[in-house]
């Protein structure tokens, strides 16, 4: 499947990540495309997951890490002097792998980020929280207990809650570190259609270490091996005819 | 080295197809020499052992779909799976059309004393080869041989032209041949479509590498 557009949304430029010793990231470029999902893929430990985390700075409050080169967002370096972090968290969102939704109401989770971004009015507070769960494609399910305990959902609406908390603050980047890993079948079915439907007004980065779902949904596809970028291109080029032999090792279950 | 019982499944698929294109490679081979000697017992041997070439073409189905199914395979091990389930098509109508030529020189058995200008063991000469080359191009992954056989098609069709001229001359001057020439127009053509299905093997062999089928990317 090929993306809507192909504007270049956010771009790494020689990005290197040290874990103390550890060279975890090996001089990474590599291009987002705007409205497009992109899968990092790669066995555990090859660094897909600490890549995905330099693009919104979750990596700041490891004390050990050190990261050179560029992550550029439209043209600006998130590293850079002026960023302010909690600007850019809001513009770069993130979805865990296993839900986490905060121990409180479902409406509380979801306004959560816009009162801290200093919305206060209870109007627009309530069409923020309508139109994210509608976004997240779990509105019909719990419009009628918003002020139930955001806790008491299943796995996979927890994980849409997420997903509609990450949509509250406006993001434009979604970065989603194996959304579905913790979810049987039918919830990560809704959560890969929410993915899909999500990319008419997002750029979306997932990790995963479910071939097939990259495979499904991804429209380009990253792969990773011990720190290194290997291959990336799109994903129907990936699937079908890799051009580094380890791509095609990994993605055929021969080592990984 | 991981998924071992997958690595089997591949190989043992891989195994079962050779052992397919040799029966069908054997059986056109025994089909034009029953042809060229009148041999009535090879020609029953041979509609026997279609039951066994269709047998083999459903259990290789299978075991491809049984592969997709469980493994999910992709890029080479897709092409190489997809090039099975579409070539062994190909192979059952060659072995289906050896069948049809021995059956029809058990009818010839009685054959007139009109002129047989020798074209129909030159062209099924041809067709013979290009089905060994096909299938010598699947089991060596031999692209420049496969091409090389897809070229062979042309004299095939060429002899097809030629002995159909010379049939109908025959219609024309002699009666009591015309039941016989029928025949030898039909296993003209069957021998027509087995090279066509050798190009079409061929075609599925350059797929399994370059993912291209008649120049156009499918995969």
């Amino acid at each position: 499947m090929k993306g809507n557009t192909e504007i270049q949304k956010l771009r790494t430029e020689d990005l290197h990540l040290y874990y103390g010793d550890v060279h975890a990231l090996k001089g990474i470029n590599m291009d987002v495309h705007s409205r497009c999902i992109t899968a990092l893929i790669g066995p555990s430990g090859c660094g897909k997951s600490t890549f995905l985390k330099t693009l919104n700075r979750m990596n700041d409050t490891i004390p050990s890490v050190k990261i050179t080169g560029k992550v550029i967002l439209d043209g600006e370096d998130v590293y850079g002097k002026n960023v302010d972090v909690t600007v850019l968290r809001k513009k770069v969102g993130m979805v865990f792998q296993s839900p986490n939704p905060f121990p409180m109401s479902i409406y509380d989770n979801i306004a959560y980020g816009p009162r801290v971004h200093g919305q206060k009015r209870r109007h627009e507070l309530d069409e923020i929280v309508e139109r994210s769960l509608t976004s997240a494609a779990i509105w019909d399910e719990v419009k009628d207990r918003l002020k139930k305990p955001a806790l008491g959902l299943s796995g996979g609406q927890q994980q849409r809650l997420c997903i509609a908390r990450c949509l509250a603050t406006q993001p434009e980047i979604l970065l989603m570190d194996e959304p579905t890993s913790a979810l049987d079948p039918i919830s990560t079915s809704k959560i890969e259609e929410l993915i899909y439907d999500l990319k008419k007004e997002y750029s979306i980065v997932i990790v995963t270490h479910n071939m097939q779902q990259a495979a499904r949904v991804s429209d380009y596809t990253a792969f990773f091996l011990l720190g290194e970028l290997i291959e990336y291109d799109t994903t129907n080029a990936i699937f079908s005819s890799p051009k580094v032999q380890q791509t095609e090792n990994y993605i055929t279950g021969r080592f990984g | 080295m991981m998924r071992r019982s997958y690595e089997n499944d591949l190989n043992e698929l891989h195994i079962e197809i050779i052992k397919m294109v040799s029966l069908i490679e054997r059986a056109i081979e025994d089909s034009v020499r029953a042809f060229e000697q009148n041999d009535l017992a090879l020609c029953e041997a041979i509609i026997d052992q279609d039951k066994t070439i269709d047998d083999l073409e459903k259990s290789i189905e299978s075991k491809c779909l049984w592969l997709i199914a469980r493994e999910q395979p992709v890029a080479s091990d897709l092409k190489k799976i997809t090039t099975g389930l579409k070539m062994i098509t190909d192979m059952e109508r060659i072995g289906d059309h050896a069948a049809d030529i021995a059956a029809l020189t058990l009818r010839l058995s009685v054959r007139n004393s009109f002129a047989d200008s020798g074209h129909i063991p030159q062209m099924a000469e041809i067709a013979v080869s290009m089905v060994h080359d096909a299938v010598t191009s699947y089991i060596n992954t031999d692209l420049e041989l496969s091409k090389e056989t897809r070229r062979r098609d042309d004299d095939v069709d060429e002899y097809f032209n030629v002995i159909k001229r010379e049939l109908v001359s025959v219609f024309r001057s002699n009666e009591d041949a015309i039941d016989n020439a029928i025949d030898f127009l039909l296993i003209a053509k069957y021998l027509e479509r087995i090279a066509d299905h050798a190009v079409n093997i061929c075609e599925w062999v350059e797929f399994s590498v370059t993912g291209k089928h008649k120049d156009a990317k499918v995969f």
